[in-house]
C-alpha cells in the first residue's frame, strides 16, 4: 500500500513538473502576451494542483495536508484574479491581441 | 448575525488547522485574536452576504465545481497540445459575451471560471457584457455554447 501511495505520487509530481516545463515553453514560444498568459494558465491551474496533490499524498493525515490544501484553495482563487487584472491592464494600456478576429453578439 | 457565527468560525478553523499547538495559553490567545479580528471587520461593515455567500453552499455549488475540474482538465490537455505543436495551430480571438448571472457574486463566479481554464481569460467587465480572449476560436465556440454560463447563474438559486 505504501509502495503504491508513493508511487501515485510521484506520479503525480512528475506529471506536475512536466506541465510546469511545459507551460515555461508556451511563455517562451507564443506570438504575444494574452497568448502567453494562457500557457501561463497550465502552469497555475493543473501543474500546481498535481504537484500539491502529490504533496498530499506523501503528508499523509495530518496538519501538513489541511495546508496543503488550503493553498490549493488560495491558488485556486488568486490565480485567475492576477490573470484578469493583468489582462485588463493589458487591455486598457491599448496592447493589441496578435491577429484579432473581432466577434460580434453570442 | 449568522454572517458574523460563519466568520467567526472559520477563523477559528484557520487558526487551529494552522498552529498546531494546541496549549490552553495559544488557544485562548487563538481565541482572543479571532474575536479581535471579528469586531474589526463588524465596524469595517463588511461581514454581509458579500463577503460571506452563505445563500450559495449548496450541493449544487460542489457539483458545479465538479464540472468545472473536468473542464479545467480538458483545457490544459488542449493547451499542453497546442504549446507543443507550436503557433501554427493558435487562432486567438477576442469576443464578447452576455452573461446570463444577476447577482454580482455570479458574474464573479462565471468570470473566474472562464479565466481558471487556461485557453480563456475574461479581460474586461461591463455591466452584464464580458471580454473574453481565448487562445483558439473553438474555446470561443465552446463559450459561446452558453454551458458554463447557464450552469453558473443556476447556482445563484433565486429565492
Amino acid at each position: 500500500m505504501d509502495i503504491l501511495l508513493s508511487l501515485v505520487s510521484q506520479f503525480c509530481l512528475a506529471l506536475g513538473a512536466f506541465l510546469i516545463f511545459s507551460g515555461g515553453v508556451g511563455v517562451l514560444r507564443f506570438p504575444d502576451f494574452y497568448t502567453r498568459m494562457h500557457a501561463a494558465g497550465v502552469t497555475e491551474t493543473l501543474a500546481a494542483g498535481l504537484i500539491l496533490v502529490g504533496l498530499m499524498i506523501l503528508a499523509g493525515w495530518s496538519l501538513v495536508l489541511f495546508k496543503l490544501v488550503l493553498i490549493l484553495l488560495f491558488i485556486m482563487i488568486t490565480s485567475p484574479t492576477a490573470s484578469h487584472a493583468l489582462a485588463k491592464s493589458a487591455l486598457h494600456g491599448k496592447l493589441e491581441p496578435f491577429r484579432q478576429v473581432k466577434q460580434e453578439g453570442e | 448575525m449568522r454572517y458574523t457565527v460563519s466568520i467567526f468560525t472559520l477563523l477559528i478553523l484557520f487558526w487551529l488547522g494552522n498552529s498546531g499547538h494546541y496549549s490552553t495559553l495559544l488557544l485562548a490567545m487563538g481565541f482572543l485574536s479571532t474575536g479581535f479580528v471579528v469586531a474589526v471587520v463588524r465596524r469595517m461593515n463588511v461581514v454581509d452576504h458579500e463577503s460571506q455567500p452563505l445563500h450559495m453552499l449548496t450541493w449544487k455549488l460542489l457539483s458545479y465545481y465538479g464540472w468545472l475540474f473536468v473542464q479545467i482538465l480538458r483545457s490544459n490537455v488542449d493547451v499542453v497540445y497546442r504549446i507543443w505543436r507550436g503557433n501554427d495551430v493558435l487562432s486567438p480571438t477576442v469576443a464578447s459575451l452576455t452573461m446570463m448571472q444577476e447577482s454580482d457574486i455570479g458574474k464573479v463566479i462565471f468570470a473566474n471560471s472562464i479565466t481558471l481554464t487556461p485557453g480563456t481569460v475574461a479581460m474586461d467587465l461591463e455591466n452584464n457584457r464580458v471580454l473574453i480572449h481565448a487562445l483558439t476560436r473553438n474555446s470561443i465556440d465552446e463559450l459561446q455554447g452558453g454551458d458554463m454560463n447557464r450552469r453558473v447563474a443556476q447556482l445563484e438559486g433565486r429565492n
